[in-house]
């Protein structure tokens, strides 16, 4: 797949947010760009609160107030999706785009069991009857690798263990045969090998349908696994992005570099993690010029001065010294 | 660091749920009841000071464990028993128990303030003396998990997932508990902030002497953190022991199979095995070893005979074949 040539299914232009405060307003994106085509994954990847959610719930136009989009676009298929009426949002919701949430409790209904909450999803999106709709719930369960779905079908949420409450919300996200899934964590709260059937699973929807896929996980293995490119984000912005194997193997940003250094390996025990020392600064305290400086090693003065921009390369990181070239003495 | 002895012994432990239709339907329908087995007889031993981590499959039932040891969920057989320990303070009698849960969103107060979520265990149990002394504390441990401490002010939806989890973190680190019993405590976090908590929850063992109970999906995690290793199939145990032992080699098939399903950053393209067949129901498990239908190298007896934990090469092993 060749992410450059194909038309983008999901465009993402300057995408700035803001929550209006009471001391004022901050700004949780800033300025993010970014583009998947039809038939990709982009995994995106970064610092907890740098705002991956965020980016993945204003695409759906789920942002809830006092957050909103202050500035920037999205464009679906071609067709700006931001500022649609929240009446047509909703129907592109669930029809064209599916989201599976960080928070598996909130997509649930906890009164209703799990066959009426896919029965009732397939059927205000798909023109098929209840008797159809709930032969396709049941195949979705199967597919999600839910055992004895027979007998879960008609079981409440709380009677799940909590992975297979996030598979149930995979399967609703997948009702509509939607052209693009932001999914936010999708499998951290599974097992390796029911992880490997679903990544497996969306896997085959791209390369079976041309479905997009937005793909946000903290697990380096899954990204490396079923990407095909990676953004990485820090305090509201895209530092890098790029082709998966290249920004794994050859990491360009100084925090990418320090993420992929504080990977535990599963074939030997240390002593001790590698960790980036230090926290993200809160959205009121972020520093001016590149966000990272006061974590970084190879900070120098221009850094604390000047924000570094995101070059339009297929491989780029927002980095006034990236790791591509010899650190200055 | 004190002496190993054992904090937690658990004998012998079931849980079952009944899973049974409504009475009405099921005398119409001529339906038997349903019963869950969640966990079934299992037993072991914790020592003090050290990380005892449970694995296995979704749904398994190492969350049903996990709430039985913290006691929000009765054994429906069998016991689990806490010792009586010495703490630094000099105070001797059961350990304080505290559980980080699976879902940092479901177990946090949304009217609540962070700084209010924290601070209740150190006002319910008195941990300071007087508000100034616990508000310090609170901000404290908010920047002990990378969080500020102006972040006491605002409420949990204003932060991410992983920032949720932190607040979990912080809020079960402030009730100074001798034994934590950690659901799935870094799943929602980056490998960075990762790192940066597990590095802190091996120095507060350390220095502290503190337990924990360790449930992951992360193997990888897992290996990191553990000493002993439990691996949990439809509600038992299969194999444990030491946890090194068993990464090195593992020798219930099961186990096997598990540590070549995970995904890996330094092999992206190898062949994963998704485990075949497909995963038993806990309501209706399968005669014998509860793993036969999946398991490749079974043979006749093992659906006629169902194996149990023996002693094996430093560790407990319940299968047939694996002498
Ligand atoms: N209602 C709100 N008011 C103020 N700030 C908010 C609000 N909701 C989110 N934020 C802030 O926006 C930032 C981005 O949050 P987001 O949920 O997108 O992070 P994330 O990258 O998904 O992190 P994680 O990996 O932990 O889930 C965070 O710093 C968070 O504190
Ligand atoms: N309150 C309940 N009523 C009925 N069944 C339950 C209840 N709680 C748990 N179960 C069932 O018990 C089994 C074990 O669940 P448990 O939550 O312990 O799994 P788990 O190993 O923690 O899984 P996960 O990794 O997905 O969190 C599951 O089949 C689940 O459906
Ligand atoms: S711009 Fe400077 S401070 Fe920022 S990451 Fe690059 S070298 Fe480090
Ligand atoms: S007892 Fe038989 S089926 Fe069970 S794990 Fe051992 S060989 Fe496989
Ligand atoms: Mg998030
Ligand atoms: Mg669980």
């Amino acid at each position: 797949m060749n992410a450059t040539m194909a038309p983008p299914l999901l465009s993402v232009r300057d995408l700035r947010i803001v929550f209006d405060g009471r001391h004022g307003p901050l700004t949780a994106l800033d300025g993010v760009s970014f583009d998947i085509a039809p038939g990709e994954i982009l995994g995106v990847v970064g610092e907890s609160g740098a705002g991956k959610s965020l980016t993945g719930t204003a695409v759906i136009g789920l942002l809830d107030p006092p957050g909103r989009i202050a500035s920037g676009s999205i464009h679906l298929n071609g067709q700006r999706i931001d500022n649609l009426p929240a009446e047509a949002m909703c129907k592109l919701r669930g029809r064209r785009i599916g989201a599976i949430f960080q928070d598996p409790l909130t997509s649930l209904h906890p009164l209703l069991t799990v066959g009426e909450q896919l029965v009732e999803t397939i059927t205000t999106h798909l023109p098929v009857g209840k008797a159809e709709a709930r032969d396709r719930a049941l195949q979705l369960l199967k597919e999600v690798g839910i055992p004895a779905a027979e007998t879960r079908i008609d079981q409440y949420p709380h009677q799940f263990s909590g992975g297979m409450r996030q598979r149930v919300v995979i399967a609703l996200a997948l009702c509509a045969e939607p052209s693009l899934i932001i999914a936010d964590e999708p499998t951290t709260a599974l097992d390796v090998s029911i992880q490997a059937q679903i990544t497996t699973l969306l896997k085959r929807l791209c390369r079976e349908h041309g479905t997009a896929i937005m793909l946000v996980t903290h697990d380096m293995g899954v990204i490396a696994e079923t990407a095909d490119r990676v953004a990485v984000m820090y305090a509201g912005n895209v530092v890098e992005i790029g082709p998966v194997d290249e920004v794994i193997r050859r990491p360009h940003h100084p925090y990418t570099a320090g993420l992929m250094a504080s990977i535990p390996s599963i074939h030997t025990r240390h002593q001790h993690l590698h960790q980036i020392d230090g926290a993200m600064p809160r959205l009121n305290a972020i520093p001016p010029g590149c966000a990272f400086n006061p974590r970084c090693g190879r900070a120098e003065p221009f850094c604390r001065d000047v924000k570094p921009g995101l070059p339009g390369k297929s491989h780029a990181a927002a980095c006034h010294f990236p790791l591509t070239e010899p650190a200055h003495a | 660091m004190p002496e190993p002895s054992p904090i937690l012994t658990v004998s012998a432990a079931s849980c079952r749920f009944d899973v049974s239709p409504p009475a009405l339907t099921r005398l119409l329908a001529h339906e038997p009841r349903r019963i869950l087995r969640a966990v079934e007889n299992i037993s072991f031993t914790v020592e003090r000071g050290t990380t005892f981590s449970i694995v296995g499959e979704s749904g398994c039932g190492k969350s049903t464990l996990a709430r039985m040891v913290v006691g929000l969920q009765r054994p429906t057989e069998g016991a689990l028993h806490f010792h009586d320990i010495h703490r630094a303070d000099g105070s001797f009698g059961p350990p304080r128990v505290q559980m980080i849960f699976q879902d940092p969103y479901a177990s946090l107060n949304p009217r609540w303030r962070v700084g209010d979520v924290i601070a209740e265990p150190i006002r319910e149990l008195r941990l300071r003396p007087d508000e100034a002394a616990v508000s310090q504390r609170v901000g404290d441990l908010l920047e002990i998990v990378g969080l500020s401490r102006g972040d006491a002010e605002r409420y949990p939806h204003a932060f991410s997932g992983g920032q949720r989890q932190r607040i979990s973190i912080a809020r079960a680190l402030a009730t100074e508990a001798d034994f934590l019993v950690c659901d799935e405590p870094t799943s929602a976090l980056d490998v960075s902030v990762q790192a940066q908590i597990l590095n802190l929850m091996v120095r507060l063992q350390k220095e502290f002497g503190l337990t924990y109970l360790f449930i992951s999906h992360n193997l990888s995690v897992v290996r990191h953190m553990s000493d002993q290793l439990a691996i949990m199939y439809l509600g038992r145990f299969v194999e444990s022991g030491p946890a090194e032992t068993i990464f090195q080699r593992p020798r219930h098939p099961y186990t096997r199979l598990l540590l070549d399903t995970i995904p890996d950053v330094e092999q992206p393209n190898r062949q994963r095995k998704p485990m075949s067949g497909e995963v038993p129901s806990p309501i209706a498990p399968p005669p014998g070893c509860a793993f036969h239908p999946r398991c490749p190298i079974a043979v006749p007896n093992c659906s006629a005979v169902a194996p149990v934990l023996e002693a094996l090469d430093e560790r407990l092993v319940a299968c047939h074949r694996a002498a």
